[in-house]
């Protein structure tokens, strides 16, 4: 899974719990809460829609870093995320 | 016409979800009508036999008004009016996500004309988009736009807080209490639960409450008539905040029987269900108590306004780390402003005080919640 499409996963999750938001316009380092108007109901359903889209298990005591954009897709890439659909990598 | 609240007046019919004949048991959802508060899901309180509609879609009608007849089972029919269009679907009941139902009302699409591509033919919003972008075939009732809506929205909690801050005198208590206990409980419970079961301090704050409630019942139900009647059970109503403006209520029932799981989950389907406009009357209708939980936005304390008839309000203040005295030494706690707002006809400080201690005194106890 490439960074750009742990980005999009993030973005997506997001847009679940907030449809309004405007993707172009989240500030990757400023935290969701912030910039966003998500309490922690909506923080809850978005670390629920990643486990649902990217299959992973995230620990409570993960939740701190996932609280902006730059740091979700990092934590992602620290996790073995598999797709949940094959990306085109050019190989069979 | 149901009454869903005190700052209700009227409401418009949107569809009919059964047709005469049709059984209905206590809780079926026989139609939609919108308000102020949006689209909410009328249900029936009885079991019988839908014997006839007397108002059609896109009506609006006074609270009180007869929208259809029921009769009980056994009961002889009596004739109604020629029947209406069928509605939706072989169940009585297209499958329709919320958030899709309410795209629908909002641009106007009849939800029978759309063909769902959702799980087991389920339609999703994406379906409401396509149908929309097709000629409209308008075959429910139009409602207003979502900046219509806010107004009336604006208007009906303006009309309810003035009549509050109008007939009620509140009087106002707190307490701060120290989180410590809970918050260990929650951790390490939490680590015992799948990521979907997890709690928040919101499922122990609610139960708490509903369990000092129960030890304090008449701050517990409504000023009616010039006196208090206790309410029926304990339903306490979570004020929600709407993305683009706005606020409801709708009821949790009997939380004082319900484990913290299950609250936990009624509570989030609560907050989706009101953020995207598909509430049941009854949720908005029997509220018995009113929380509000203003700590996520950084609020220290909130002395909120009653919302009548009911006779008290709670509300959550922020879990901050703060100077605690224990055992004579000063130390760092996570501490939290619980505060009460009670009507001095139906309760006196003296009880209001008993009742903020006892939440306290919960709430050392998480492991009996």
């Amino acid at each position: 899974m490439t960074g750009e499409e742990r980005r999009e996963a993030v973005v997506q999750a997001l847009k679940g719990v907030a449809p309004e938001i405007d993707a172009a316009s989240i500030q990757p380092g400023v935290a969701f809460r912030d910039q966003l108007d998500l309490d922690s109901m909506d923080f809850l359903n978005f670390v629920l829609a990643l486990h649902h889209r990217l299959g992973i298990d995230i620990p409570e005591a993960d939740y701190p870093k996932l609280m902006t954009l730059d740091d979700a897709v990092a934590y992602l890439a620290t996790r073995a995320v598999q797709p949940a659909t094959p990306h085109s990598s050019g190989q069979p | 016409m149901p009454s869903l609240g005190a700052d209700m007046e009227a409401g418009t019919l949107v569809e009919w979800l059964k047709r005469p004949g049709d059984a209905l048991k206590r809780g079926d959802i026989i139609a939609v009508v919108d308000t102020a508060k949006g689209a909410i899901e009328i249900e029936v309180f009885e079991d019988g036999v839908l014997d006839s509609l007397c108002i059609q879609p896109g009506e609006r009608v006074p609270v009180g008004t007869v929208l259809a007849t029921i009769r009980g089972a056994g009961a002889p029919a009596v004739p109604g009016p020629p029947d209406l269009p069928a509605p939706p679907g072989p169940a009585g009941r297209a499958r329709v996500s919320p958030i899709a139902r309410r795209l629908a009302a909002d641009l106007g699409v009849d939800l029978a004309s759309v063909t769902g591509t959702g799980p087991q033919g389920a339609i999703t919003r994406e379906d409401v988009e396509r149908a929309a972008a097709a000629p409209l075939k308008r075959a429910t009732a139009p409602v207003p736009a979502a900046a219509d809506r806010a107004s009336a929205m604006r208007s009906a909690i303006a009309a309810a807080m003035t009549t509050s801050k109008r007939d009620i005198p509140h009087y106002y208590l707190s307490i701060t209490i120290d989180m410590t206990a809970a918050l260990g409980w929650l951790r390490s419970n939490n680590e015992q639960r799948s990521m979907e079961d997890r709690l928040l301090p919101i499922a122990l704050l609610v139960k708490s409450l509903a369990l000092a409630l129960h030890d304090v019942p008449e701050l517990n139900g409504h000023w009616v008539d010039g006196a208090f009647r206790r309410g029926p059970g304990i339903h306490v109503g979570c004020a929600i905040s709407l993305r683009g403006g706005g606020l409801v209520a709708p009821a949790l029932h009997d939380v004082n029987r319900k484990d913290l799981g299950a609250l936990m989950h009624e509570i989030r389907d609560l907050v989706a269900r009101a953020r995207a406009g598909s509430l049941r009357s009854s949720e908005l209708s029997d509220p018995t108590i009113t929380v509000t939980n203003l700590g996520e936005e950084g609020v220290d304390a909130a002395f909120g306004i009653i919302y009548p008839p009911q006779v008290a309000l709670v509300g959550f203040g922020r879990i901050a780390e703060r100077p605690w005295v224990a055992s004579g030494k000063v130390e760092p706690r996570p501490l939290m402003t619980a505060t009460l707002s009670a009507d001095h006809r139906a309760s006196d400080g003296h009880r209001g005080g008993l009742f903020l201690t006892t939440l306290d005194r919960w709430l050392q106890t998480p492991d009996r919640l």
